[in-house]
């Protein structure tokens, strides 16, 4: 069992990530699971949703309170709800932002993670160059691609054509392949800086 | 055809799929998603032959369903929580009439405080409305009750409500394999009601029954439950044969075998409990999950043998009776009532039928020679039930007047309504 939690506000498609997710994971014949913090939604309100993923039946429901992998969509959220409760050390963390883990000032509710799998990517920025619009959610799923290697990037485009039609998917596409790319070069230099750290050791990120 | 799918989409795929003729509805969450897409199916033509009826309440929602479904019309609605309170009158008339009205409820909390998140208080609400309560433990399940529903509704003239967990199941994306047409038309054929409203006969329907019949009228209704329990078995076995996949019955097992602890749910909430069973089962702990499909009727001599070879029975259930408990760890305490005393029921005094110190002493009398049942209507007229319990072993295909009931009044003279 996989389980991802994604964070981030109403209106930024955090309900349709896990949905795409799960779907992404059906197209390679795994059991899938996606569903939101139930509530009302509402424009700009903290959201969160969940998507399991496995090889066999889900028979969970209750909400993910140990996630294997943290989306943050929206950096903002970060001092302002408990979005790092259940992480550990082998947890994925892909945030999206410009900044630094220093510049976001998560350091110290982090410090659990191994540093490989602690990543940032633009997804606001990607999006908007290729969407048009501030949707980071298909940038991210390309970015979890990247990191996690647990569903292929294939897999997410296929899901993403499977929601969307026209421009939109292909936008999206285009803003997942690009926030793969920039992942998996990110994970190329911490690689190498961790290589050049302590010889040896690169934190097992590496995924075909 | 295998499909990722939310639960609400699959439901009203399979409502499709069912081709009811007239579907009316109010959206309230959770319910809402699965009414928009059969709106949707209607208006694009996706979905033919049917009549999609915007009302202003719930209330109105059931009471067109009651409508169309007595014109002879396969008919279907959704509800959840406060939305099935304000239709509560119609919910029982729709079961005292005998109609096979298909009725999702998307289980959701009873304010105030408001809230709209799942439990079943609403599905306890109107246990005793005469309906058949069905509980969906899967996606999987809620889709293929529907399909279901309408045929035990219509072989049975009884309405049936399938129960999913309102959100949990309802607003979760997950696995279903859904049917093709033609394996729902092999497994559920047209709506054929015996008798209907026709404005060429013109007749009323639900007419009044004074304490002569009202008795009879309910002794029936409990009648064809009971008979449910049978049905059931049998519709189990047909779906099996046309969809591939045989539907649990009145309950799924799960390593029962030598259980001596059995935690028991209804819906969502069982895949849960299959889980802590294995947990569990890995720690030497021998116990086993009971999970209820079938609520209403309630599977009594089916629970009690399940039940009986155990030590302790857990009921995690979503609902509360304040002032008293859980209402279906009461029912399942009551199947297993095998300890001194015998808790006998004695139903009397329905509709202003009498209670009297004569059939009182009878009561208690036959208690003392050991034999009184479990259950007893009191003062039970005999001979006008006879031929209706005859006939309803013979001619279960759907009327429109609810069959029996119908005759029971037409024969009880002047309240008969043509």
């Amino acid at each position: 069992m996989f389980q991802v939690r994604i964070h981030g506000r109403g209106g930024q498609g955090v309900v349709t990530a896990a949905e795409m997710l799960a779907m992404a994971a059906f197209f390679e014949g795994k059991y899938a699971q996606a569903f939101p913090s139930f509530g009302s939604e509402r424009m700009g309100a903290p959201v969160v949703s969940f998507c399991r993923m496995d090889d066999r039946e889900i028979r969970a429901r209750e909400p993910i309170t140990h996630p294997d992998a943290l989306l943050v969509q929206d950096a903002t959220l970060v001092h302002q709800s408990d979005i790092f409760a259940g992480i550990g050390p082998q947890t994925y963390v892909l945030i999206n932002t410009g900044k630094t883990v220093a510049e976001l000032g998560i350091a110290e509710a982090t410090v659990i993670l191994d540093p490989a799998r602690l990543l940032q990517v633009p997804a606001t920025e990607l999006a908007l160059e290729h969407v048009g619009r501030a949707v980071p959610n298909a940038a991210l799923l390309g970015g979890f691609a990247a990191i996690s290697g647990f569903v292929s990037l294939g897999s997410v485009e296929k899901a993403i054509s499977h929601r969307f039609s026209g421009i939109v998917a292909e936008g999206n596409i285009r803003a997942a392949r690009a926030s793969f790319e920039f992942v998996n070069q990110e994970m190329a230099e911490l690689s190498r800086g961790a290589a050049n750290q302590t010889a040896g050791s690169t934190g097992g990120v590496n995924r075909a | 055809m295998l499909e990722q799918i939310e639960g609400s989409q699959a439901v009203a795929r399979a409502v499709g799929l069912s081709r009811p003729e007239v579907i009316c509805a109010y959206p309230i969450s959770p319910q809402t998603h699965i009414v928009e897409a059969l709106s949707v199916a209607v208006k694009s033509g996706a979905l033919e032959h049917c009549e999609f009826v915007n009302v202003e309440s719930e209330f109105a929602a059931l009471s067109v369903a009651i409508g169309a479904s007595a014109a002879g019309a396969r008919s279907y609605t959704a509800t959840a929580s406060q939305g099935l309170l304000y239709m509560i009158e119609a919910v029982y008339n729709a079961a005292g009439l005998g109609l096979p009205i298909v009725m999702t409820l998307a289980n959701r909390a009873i304010g105030a405080p408001i809230n709209i998140w799942n439990d079943h208080s609403d599905a306890m609400a109107v246990r005793d409305a005469g309906w058949i309560q069905l509980f969906a433990e899967t996606n999987q399940d809620a889709a293929d009750l529907h399909i279901y529903a309408f045929r035990l509704a219509e072989q049975l003239s009884v309405p049936v409500m399938v129960n999913m967990d309102g959100f949990i199941l309802t607003h979760a994306t997950e696995r279903v394999d859904l049917p093709s047409q033609e394996q729902v038309d092999a497994f559920l054929p047209p709506y054929a009601p015996r008798t209907y409203l026709d404005p060429a006969d013109p007749v009323s329907i639900g007419a009044m029954v004074g304490p002569e019949a009202f008795t009879e009228v309910r002794y029936l209704a409990s009648l064809r439950q009971h008979e449910a329990l049978s049905s059931i078995e049998q519709i189990d076995e047909e779906f099996g044969e046309v969809f591939g996949r045989r539907p649990c019955g009145f309950f799924s097992s799960y390593r029962m075998e030598d259980a001596e602890i059995v935690a028991v749910a209804m819906g969502s909430a069982v895949g849960t409990l299959k889980d802590a069973v294995d947990d569990m089962r890995e720690q030497g702990v021998r116990v086993g999950a009971l999970g209820l499909r079938t609520f209403r009727p309630f599977p009594a001599d089916a629970i009690r043998s399940a039940l009986s070879g155990s030590r302790s029975v857990l009921v995690f259930e979503r609902a509360h009776s304040p002032g008293f408990g859980g209402q279906l760890s009461a029912d399942i305490a009551a199947t297993l009532r095998s300890v001194e005393p015998t808790v006998h029921s004695v139903v009397s005094g329905l509709g202003g039928r009498p209670v009297t110190r004569r059939s009182v002493a009878s009561a208690i009398q036959a208690s003392a020679k050991g034999e009184l049942g479990l259950e007893t209507f009191l003062d039970l007229d005999e001979s006008l039930l006879k031929r209706e319990v005859t006939e309803l072993g013979t001619a279960r295909r759907s009327s429109a007047t609810g069959g029996a009931v119908a005759q029971i009044i037409e024969s009880s003279g002047p309240q008969g309504a043509r």
